[in-house]
């Protein structure tokens, strides 16, 4: 069966657009076929970070409105061939969205693919609503400071009453965490919320913790998903969510303060 | 400024104080999100009808719901004007 995945968290510039590149990619390299959907209509983006902002002809809404077939506003990633791209609309206004329209997209989607990422704009509006209304699971992007914590959790209230699954009485949407940004210096100096003190609060499932890097800026600078650059800590935390959410038991890597005591020091700051 | 950090890392950051006000904070607003959308309405219409019969102030009125996991309790507080004040 196909799954639906929503990478949402209510706070805007938490990493959701870096998470659902690196997610939609991480999932095509393990061989699934995988769309990613940018619903942030207005101010689209996912097609910079993936670096096929100058291949984009039609849209989500163009689909939506029967302008153009769902093959034709698909493009092709450069670097993977079972990962589509369907950039949002820059010029429309979120209206353009409809529910009924968004759920044909997606239905049309489920027969070929397996994975669906759909990659939700900030906010709790209509555009937020919809990309998570279909989703099966969530991915939870949140990053350890306090604003993004409460969004998060009012982001889990509306997807445990407002999606279909809640609407129909199905099976809840499966939640994950994805703690981005984390700096385990700043915990260990007792700046910075850690892991545990967001699992006390949101009490979710830990996909992973996604180190603060500066190969994620790289990566948006050169349009190229931050988890193909494996030897980076955040491209090993992606590859290591993926690998996680397809079932493999990998211990959490980049939690720890792995700074000793010389470069403690005499440290790189 | 790495070695100042070295001796200051056991100094108390604010982490704790973000964590105690997040706990609050999310714990309150997930009841009040919980809580029916019809309550301030039935609170006001309540208070119309008990105003008809009964001189009561604005605030003599409190309802709140809650829920645990197999029940749920909408409690309805009146304060009546105190009599005995009334006499005299």
């Amino acid at each position: 069966m196909p799954r639906i995945i929503v990478v949402t968290s209510g706070k805007g510039g938490v990493g959701k657009t870096t998470t659902s590149a690196a997610i939609a990619m991480g999932l095509a390299k393990k061989g699934h076929k995988t769309a990613v959907i940018d619903f942030d209509v207005g101010l689209r983006n996912l097609d910079l970070i993936m670096g096929c902002e100058r291949r984009v002809v039609y849209d989500f809404v163009n689909v939506i409105n029967g302008e153009a077939t769902l093959n034709q506003a698909l493009i092709r990633d450069k670097n993977c061939n079972l990962l589509y791209i369907l950039p949002a609309s820059q010029t429309r206004d979120k209206d353009a969205l409809s529910q009924e329209g968004v759920g044909r997209v997606l239905d049309e989607l489920k027969k070929d693919f397996k994975y669906i990422v759909c990659d939700s704009p900030a906010g709790i509006e209509k555009g937020a609503h919809l990309a998570m209304y279909f989703a099966d699971d969530a991915f939870v992007v949140t990053n350890p400071e306090v604003s993004s914590v409460r969004d998060s959790d009012r982001m889990l209230g509306i997807l445990a009453s407002k999606s279909r699954r809640a609407e129909q009485n199905d099976e809840p949407i499966k939640e994950y965490l994805l703690l981005t940004r984390y700096s385990p210096e700043r915990v260990k100096l007792g700046e910075m919320l850690s892991v545990d003190d967001v699992q006390d609060i949101l009490s979710l499932h830990l996909l992973g913790v996604i180190p603060e890097s500066k190969s994620v800026l790289n990566a948006s600078n050169s349009g190229t998903p931050v988890i193909l650059d494996e030897k980076s800590d955040a491209g090993q935390a992606y590859a290591d969510i993926i690998a996680r959410y397809l079932g493999e038991n990998r211990p959490h890597r980049f939690i720890e303060d792995k700074k000793g005591f010389f470069r403690k020091f005499f440290g790189s700051r | 400024m790495s070695l100042l950090d070295y001796f200051r890392s056991s100094k108390v950051g604010s982490a704790s104080l973000a964590k105690e006000r997040l706990q609050i904070l999310v714990a309150h607003e997930r009841s009040s999100l919980s809580q029916p959308s019809y309550l301030p309405q039935l609170q006001k219409e309540l208070l119309e009808v008990i105003q008809k019969y009964i001189n009561v102030g604005q605030d003599a009125i409190s309802v709140s719901f809650e829920q645990d996991e197999n029940q749920e309790t909408l409690e309805l507080n009146i304060v009546l004007p105190d009599l005995t004040a009334k006499k005299t």
